[in-house]
This record gives structure tokens, C-alpha cells and sequence, in this order.
């Protein structure tokens, strides 16, 4: 590869880079300035939160169940299936629940966001908008980055939930274990900082998801083809980089807390 | 259409003259104002060294070939993109040097109608022609009531209720002059309002157009690559009292409408309508022809 190619795709990344950082500053920046638009942050909010509340909840449902199966079938090996609710909450809380939530909402609403302002921008909604003296960083971005951050983290708290009740119902119904030994070391196991590690994540993911749908949607260019680029850049791009802070956050965490 | 203009004069014919001016005197105040103004995409300049001025009460049609740059010299007035050099005054302000969030309160005053329309498709055209007010805050019976007279002007207060999706091209196209208009505006920007429309319904937005300058005398600045429509603009008026364009009498033009032309981004043209279709430039008259 040419050098002079590898000089403008690095120029292209770091221009990249700063543009998606004055965005992500720019959207948090005007949640404290006015005009500050209420009603879209309710609005997304529905559509965000109360939206994904139907994939959230099968997919923490599912992934419990599926969790206290193969974990049973583990701690069978070791006579240890009182185990089982201990496994399943530790892993819905501190992992699975806040990954896969964020996955989830990211797949139906970064990919939404990136669509909906793409097709704005190729339209030439967003320049009307701005020729109509509204910045469509506070009236488009400022409320889904809020929104989805908020949501998210009460999203989380649901499917950790459903989660737990799943696998609750398939170690009674499907392995035959007793349901108060279950809900009990699944409460027991938990500390600390188990559920602030839980909480902190969703918050992070939330606004990584809302930020990247965003932000690839603002710079969507080439039509309608363009708005099919950037909703699988903001998908592929979201869930990457959702995963690579959930790594960072567990080494962070780890050092805190020692777990 | 009525009168149809032949914009390369014959050898004897008298010169074209202007009507008395009725509006606001071409002397005034600058509302626009471009002073060596340059912007280019990429390696290649698409504008340079553009100086011209629209001044009150004018209505300047700006000329030029598909793809020459007028579109991105009318998102250059309103500040949606910024010059790489020379300096941009509207209402006296230098708006190539302020700062986003400033340049909101100062579109706040200037009416622009995109080239597709670019109407919000999720609102209906109640909201869209409202955008602006209930921006503002104003009462719900006061935002009803502008956005009703601004439809009863483009004939459309039927379509209150319809969605962008359910309207025609034209109708759509009329709307954005509504939503334009609303707020009345000190400065409107017209982004070729009759690009991909047939005959008629472009007769219909060139004839708002044109009562838009002689009801409101609005300063405009209207981009079109159409000929037809450029001199139609320059050789009709609005008759308030027959509620249509007219044509001006034989040999007379539209005094506060005048002409730029964009060539290989270069402003090849700034006068008259008269001056205009008397150029010896070879490139102006093989554009004419």
C-alpha cells in the first residue's frame, strides 16, 4: 500500500475521531443549554426504553434459562448444582445482562438512529432544520443520547431480572432444584461491588450506542445507499466498541474493587 | 404562461425599460452582501472570488449551468456551510465569521425553499409550516392561524391534516414556500423552486414567487437554471386585483429584479435584465441562446 494512502486513511481516522468527540461533547453540552427539548426527550425515551422492552425482556428470559441449563450440567460434574442461582445472577449482573441488552438495543436503535438522521441529512431535512434556526444537535441528538443512556440502565435492571426468573423457572421446572435454594444463593452470592460493576455499565453503553447511531447518521453522505452504509457502521461500530469498554470497565472494576 | 420572452433581442429593438419602482428604492441598505468569497470541494475550487451584493427589496435571480455551485452559494448566504476565504455579510453581520450558534437567531430571519422541497416527512404540513412557530412557543390558535393564511397563500389551506408522503411534487414544492413565508421573513432564498416540475405547476411556484416580491416586496434571491422562469420573473408583476401575474407593458421590465450569472465558478454576470440580454459576452449569449 502506497504511503501516501496510509497517510489519508490515518488523517481520515483521527479527523474521524475528533468529529465523533465534538458530537458526543456538543450532544452532552446541551442538555444544560436552552432551548432544552422535553417533549422529543420523552418521546425518545418511549420509543427507546418502552420500545425494547419486548426483545429485552424474551432475550433476558432466554438467556437465563439457557444459563442455569448449561450451568447445571457443569456443576453436576462437581455435585454443586445448589450452585446454580449463584452462577446465573453473577452472570446475568455483572455481564450478561448489560452486554447483551446493550447488543440488542443496539442492533434496533443505534441502526434506527443512523437510519432516521441519514435519511434526514440525504433529504436535506437537517439543513432545513438548521435554515429554520433550530440545531439539530439539540433537537435530535441531545435527546436520544439522553434518552437511550436512561433507559438502558433501567432496561438492564429489567432483563438482569427477567434473567434471574428465567433461569429460576428452568432449574425448578426443567432440572428439578428447589426454587428457594435458587433464589436464595442467587441473592446471597451478590456484594457490592457485583451490582455497582451491573450499573455502571449500562450507562457507558448507553450513551457509546446512542452517540455512534448518531453520530454515523449525521454523516451520512451518497443517498440512499449512504443511509444503508451508515446503519451498518453504526451497528458493527457500536457493538465493538461496546464490548471493548465492557473489558476496559472489568479491568477498571478489578483494580477498584478486587472483583 | 402568458407572453413569451425572446431573451436575444432583435438588431432594431428598442431597449428594455424599467417600470417606476413601487417597492423599496435598489439604493437601499445591503441586505446580502459577498466580498471575494471562494469555496471549493476536495482539490478543485467550485467558487471563487465571488463579490456581488442583494439589496433591499431586490429580487436577484442567480443563473448558471447544473452542478456550477448555486445551490452552495445560497447555503453559503444562509451560513449552512462557510466560505475557505472572503467575507459574507447578511443584515450586516459577517456571517462566515460567527459562530454556529449564533448564525440560528440570524436564519431566524431568512426564508429558505430547498430544491427538493425538504419538508420534515414524519409532520404533517401543519407542523412543518409551524415549525418555526412552535419553535418559538407561540399559542396554539396563533400558530393555527399564521400557518392557515400562509397555506390560504399558496392556495394548500386544504392540506393542513396530509403528511409530505400524500402531496405532488408541486404541491410539495408550495408548501416549502409556505413554511418559508410564514415567519415573514426579511430575506428569502429560493433553491431552483421549479427543478423537475412540468409547465404549469412551475408557472404556479414562479407566480408565488412573483407575488411573494410585489405583495411582501421581499428581497429574494432565487437560483433556477430555467430561462423562462428567470425572465418571467423580470417581464410580469402580480395584479393583486385579478389575484394572477400579468404581463409589464411592451418594452418594460421589473425594475427590482436583476440578474447574476455563474459560469466555471465565476460570477460571469451581475446587472439588469436589460444589460443582461444586451451582453456581448459570448459566453452569456451562448447560455441565452
Amino acid at each position: 500500500m502506497p504511503l501516501t494512502t496510509i497517510d489519508s486513511a490515518a488523517k481520515r481516522g483521527a479527523l474521524a475521531v475528533q468529529d465523533y468527540a465534538q458530537l458526543s461533547g456538543r450532544a452532552l453540552g446541551n442538555l444544560f443549554r436552552k432551548p432544552f427539548y422535553g417533549a422529543d426527550l420523552a418521546q425518545q425515551a418511549d420509543i427507546i426504553g418502552v420500545g425494547s422492552l419486548p426483545i429485552v425482556v424474551l432475550t433476558g428470559f432466554f438467556l437465563g434459562g439457557a444459563l442455569a441449563m448449561q450451568s447445571a450440567s457443569t456443576l453436576t460434574q462437581f455435585g454443586a448444582t445448589a450452585f446454580t442461582g449463584q452462577l446465573v445472577s453473577f452472570s446475568m449482573i455483572k455481564e450478561i445482562g448489560p452486554v447483551v441488552t446493550a447488543l440488542m438495543v443496539s442492533g434496533r436503535n443505534a441502526s434506527g438512529m443512523a437510519s432516521e438522521l441519514g435519511s434526514m441529512i440525504v433529504t436535506e431535512q437537517i439543513d432545513a432544520m438548521r435554515a429554520l434556526g433550530t440545531d439539530p444537535l439539540k433537537k435530535l441528538v441531545m435527546p436520544r443520547v439522553v434518552a437511550t443512556t436512561v433507559m438502558l440502565f433501567f432496561l438492564t435492571i429489567l432483563a438482569d431480572a427477567v434473567g434471574i426468573l428465567g433461569g429460576g423457572l428452568v432449574a425448578v421446572f426443567m432440572l428439578g432444584q428447589d426454587g428457594s435454594q435458587y433464589f436464595h444463593t442467587a441473592y446471597q452470592s451478590l456484594q457490592y461491588p457485583d451490582i455497582v460493576q451491573g450499573l455502571i455499565k449500562p450507562l457507558f453503553f448507553g450513551f457509546i450506542l446512542a452517540t455512534i447511531g448518531c453520530f454515523y447518521g449525521m454523516r451520512t453522505r451518497g443517498g440512499t445507499q449512504g443511509v444503508g452504509r451508515s446503519t451498518t457502521q453504526a451497528v458493527v461500530v457500536a457493538s465493538v466498541l461496546i464490548i471493548a469498554t465492557d473489558f476496559i470497565i472489568i479491568r477498571f472494576m478489578l483494580d477498584l474493587f478486587g472483583r | 404562461m402568458t407572453g413569451g420572452f425572446q431573451p436575444t433581442p432583435e438588431p432594431q429593438a428598442r431597449p428594455l425599460q424599467p417600470v417606476p419602482p413601487v417597492a423599496p428604492s435598489t439604493q437601499s441598505e445591503p441586505v446580502v452582501v459577498f466580498e471575494d468569497v471562494s469555496i471549493g470541494f476536495g482539490r478543485e475550487p467550485l467558487l471563487e472570488g465571488l463579490s456581488f451584493a442583494v439589496r433591499q427589496g431586490e429580487t436577484r435571480i442567480l443563473l448558471g449551468p447544473a452542478g456550477v455551485g448555486k445551490s452552495v452559494l445560497l447555503k453559503l448566504v444562509n451560513g449552512l456551510i462557510r466560505p475557505d476565504s472572503g467575507r459574507i455579510f447578511v443584515f450586516g453581520n459577517e456571517i462566515s465569521a460567527m459562530r454556529e450558534d449564533d448564525l440560528f437567531e440570524i436564519r431566524g430571519s431568512i426564508g429558505t425553499v430547498f430544491q427538493e422541497g425538504a419538508l420534515f416527512d414524519s409532520l404533517t404540513v401543519h407542523d412543518n409550516v409551524g415549525y418555526r412557530l412552535m419553535e418559538e412557543h407561540l399559542p396554539d390558535d396563533e400558530i393555527t392561524r399564521r400557518v392557515t393564511e400562509a397555506l390560504r397563500f399558496v392556495e394548500l389551506e386544504h392540506t393542513l391534516t396530509k403528511f409530505p408522503s400524500e402531496l405532488s411534487g408541486g404541491m410539495r414544492r408550495r408548501v416549502a414556500i409556505a413554511r418559508a413565508i410564514v415567519t415573514n421573513p426579511k430575506l428569502i432564498l429560493y433553491d431552483s423552486p421549479t427543478a423537475g416540475l412540468d409547465p404549469i405547476t412551475s408557472t404556479t411556484i414562479i407566480e408565488l414567487v412573483m407575488k411573494q416580491r410585489d405583495v411582501s416586496h421581499t428581497t429574494s434571491l432565487v437560483v433556477t437554471h430555467r430561462l423562462q422562469d428567470a425572465f418571467v420573473l423580470a417581464t410580469h408583476r402580480f395584479s393583486r386585483s385579478k389575484n394572477t401575474m400579468e404581463p409589464l407593458p411592451p418594452r418594460q421590465i421589473d425594475p427590482h429584479t436583476s440578474f447574476l450569472m455563474l459560469y466555471q465558478g465565476r460570477l460571469i454576470f451581475d446587472g439588469t435584465t436589460a444589460e443582461l440580454v444586451h451582453s456581448d459576452d459570448p459566453l452569456i449569449r451562448s447560455y441565452l441562446s
